[in-house]
Formats: structure tokens, C-alpha cells, sequence
């Protein structure tokens, strides 16, 4: 099989050892190609997935989709409004509006919040930089666990029929009804070309930073030194999780360096409990989404989603 | 004429009013630039996506952060 990505190795050889004369087969050598390397393919991705979500995205707007999922009860429409939810976008800025939109549209508060679930969860930059450093298989794995966190985390926040937990002027606010805007093909793809451009300087230095962090870390750490401490299949998931919810630093730098703790034995699952409880479950988006609801179903959604998670990285644990 | 920018805050919406400020004295319009940043105001636009531009209340873009010659050309 031809490898697509052999022009990038191509290139960090020539930048490793002719333009910063590094001698060939030394520690640092090595370590600064293998650093190049996957900071380039990490690069790559991330514009080609922003670019082709971007597009997607402009035809999927939330404007759109809280029209179509409005009075809608069942569990396949928490399915669709969790697969909605992985290619809108990430900014936990915009979780209120969308809540607040969806309510007002009569979108069944489990709907919702499986699309709130998701949203942040499964998105086009961390898959980018999963597929690079992880491989096509757990990338698709982790996609498909987000999809189903947010579908069945939805389902079950919606038995619980908590609609009066939801701050009070939600229900009074009456909104216009929105022209769709129109947009020719050449809009859609400036679109795109523009969310490239505002993803890629929002994330690029973190890139740069995980991956060379994790790199030093890849070098220097002796082999199997976490599989000693956080090794522990059982309790290392409840802990990975719990250290995950206040740590909101960006995901894209974070996952570089799980990779090479993964790398020198921490367990997979664990893994991504972690990675998943920085994104879904991140102290920013609880502070933000306190605006319009009520405690108890804060705490609601926190230990569903929080459950949901902890029963992937088992399941990852036990299965790889 | 009255324009208003809706948006929470964030950078893309500082970046779409600085746009429209630049479209509006292109034109030489006379025109009202007010920022809108409360939650349910925005709402009642029907808008989820911000930032947004509106026109004598009639939202003309939403959820994308448009170049001053775009902003331009829905002015017009």
C-alpha cells in the first residue's frame, strides 16, 4: 500500500537533517524527525477535516436542525441529534444559545442534551489529530462511543422528565421565525476555507507544544514506567475521568501527550475516559450551562455523561 | 438605518462588528452599529448561530463572521 503520508516523512528528513544538520540515528535526531513528522500529519489532517466538516456544517445548521427534531419523541431522534451533534461546532460558547433554541423550538429536553453531549465530544479537530497519532480503528471508535454517550446519555436524561429544572425564562422567550439564509456553492466553500483559517490559529501552537511534550516524554521516560502506577484497569478510570472534568486545556494538545502515556503503558481505556471527560465534561461548559439550568439537572447531566464515559473506558480496558 | 451585531462576546464577534464598521464608512452610510450581547435578546431573533448581523431588524447573516466587502454587498 502506498503510503499517503510519505511526502511529510520526506519532508521532516530533509528539515532534520539538512536544514538543522542533525546527525542521523542520534537520540535528538530522532526524536525532533519523529516530532516534525507527526506535527506535519497532524497539520494535514486538521485541514483537511475542518474543511470538509466546514462544508457539511453549512448545510446542517442548528436552525435547521431544531426544526426538524421539534416535538420529536423517541429514541432514533436522540440518535440523530447526537450525529448532528459531531459536526457542529466545539466553542462552548455557543452550548446556550443552541439549549436554549432547541427548548424553544419543542425539542424534548433528552433530544437536547443529546445533542449538547455530543456536540463537544466528537468533533472534526480531535479527530484530526486522533486519526494521526492513534490510527484510522481507535479514531472510529472513539467516534462511534461519542455518538452512542450522547444518543443513550440523552435517552436516559430525558426518562428523567425534568423539564421544571430548566431555568424559568427559557420558556418565556418567544422567538421570530428565521429565513434560511441563502448561499451559493462558492459561500459554502469560502465558508469552510474561513473555519479552516480560524480553527487552525486557535489550535496550531497547542499541536506543536502536546506533540513535542510528548515526544520528550517518548524519549526520556522509561518503557512501562506508567504501566506501574496507572496501570490499574479498575481504578485508573474513575481517577483519569475525575482529573479530566476540571482540566480544560485544549483537547488538541492533550491528546499528543495521552499518546505517549498510552505509549509507556497506560491503559487505552483509561485513555480515553480521560480525553473524553476534558472535552464533554469540562468545568467551563458546567459554569456556562448553569445559566439555564437548574442544579439538579447540572448534576444530572454530569453523572449521566460521567457514567457513560466511565463505562467506555471499561469496556476499552476489558476488550483491548 | 439601525445595525446590530448579535453575539456573546466571543472574538468572531468583535471581528464581524470591526467588519461592519469598516463596510458602513466604505459606504459613506448613515447608520447605527449597536452590539447586542444579551442572551435572550439574541434569541428572540430566532438566531442560534452568532455571531449575527441585523438590519433594521431583519437578521441579513448569522453564524458566520463576513469580510467587509461582504457586508457590503448585503447593505447595498
Amino acid at each position: 500500500m502506498v503510503d499517503i503520508f510519505y511526502p511529510l516523512q520526506w519532508i521532516s528528513d530533509k528539515l532534520t537533517y539538512n536544514l538543522f544538520k542533525l546527525v542521523p540515528q542520534t537520540h535528538l535526531a530522532d526524536s525532533i524527525n519523529f516530532i516534525i513528522y507527526d506535527v506535519l500529519k497532524i497539520f494535514f489532517l486538521l485541514v483537511g477535516m475542518i474543511f470538509i466538516v466546514s462544508y457539511i456544517r453549512s448545510y446542517i445548521t442548528p436552525e435547521k436542525t431544531r426544526k426538524l427534531l421539534g416535538g420529536k419523541k423517541g429514541i432514533c431522534f436522540n440518535l440523530i441529534a447526537s450525529l448532528v451533534g459531531t459536526v457542529t461546532p466545539f466553542c462552548s460558547c455557543s452550548s446556550v444559545p443552541l439549549f436554549i433554541g432547541f427548548v424553544e423550538a419543542g425539542v424534548p429536553l433528552g433530544v437536547t442534551f443529546s445533542f449538547l453531549i455530543t456536540s463537544p465530544l466528537v468533533n472534526e479537530a480531535a479527530i484530526a489529530v486522533l486519526w494521526s497519532l492513534f490510527g484510522l480503528k481507535i479514531t472510529l471508535i472513539y467516534v462511534l462511543s461519542g455518538v452512542l454517550i450522547g444518543t443513550f446519555g440523552g435517552y436516559i436524561i430525558g426518562l428523567f422528565k425534568m423539564e421544571k429544572h430548566v431555568a424559568d425564562f427559557v420558556y418565556k422567550i418567544k422567538s421570530k421565525e428565521l429565513e434560511e439564509q441563502k448561499q451559493s456553492q462558492k459561500d459554502r466553500l469560502f465558508f469552510a476555507i474561513k473555519e479552516v483559517k480560524s480553527i487552525f490559529r486557535k489550535v496550531w501552537l497547542y499541536v506543536i507544544a502536546g506533540v513535542s511534550l510528548g515526544g520528550v516524554f517518548h524519549g526520556f521516560a522509561p518503557e512501562g514506567i506508567l504501566a506501574k502506577y496507572a496501570g490499574n484497569k479498575i481504578l485508573g478510570v474513575p481517577i483519569a475521568t475525575i482529573i479530566g472534568v476540571p482540566l480544560y486545556s485544549n483537547v488538541m494538545g492533550m491528546i499528543p501527550i495521552i499518546q505517549s502515556l498510552v505509549g509507556k503503558g497506560l491503559p487505552l481505556g483509561t485513555a480515553l475516559s480521560f480525553l473524553m471527560a476534558v472535552t464533554a465534561l469540562s468545568l467551563p461548559e458546567i459554569i456556562i450551562l448553569k445559566k439555564v439550568l437548574k442544579k439538579k439537572l447540572i448534576m444530572t447531566f454530569v453523572a449521566v455523561t460521567g457514567v457513560a464515559i466511565l463505562i467506555t473506558g471499561y469496556l476499552f480496558n476489558i476488550l483491548i | 438605518m439601525k445595525i446590530k451585531i448579535l453575539g456573546s462576546g466571543c472574538p468572531k464577534c468583535k471581528v464581524l462588528e470591526k467588519n461592519t464598521q469598516i463596510a458602513v464608512e466604505e459606504l459613506g452610510l448613515d447608520a447605527q452599529i449597536e452590539k447586542v450581547t444579551d442572551i435572550v435578546k439574541i434569541m428572540e431573533y430566532g438566531v442560534m448561530s452568532t455571531p449575527a448581523i441585523v438590519l433594521d431588524e431583519k437578521v441579513l447573516s448569522y453564524g458566520k463572521v463576513l469580510f467587509s466587502d461582504e457586508i457590503k454587498k448585503l447593505l447595498k
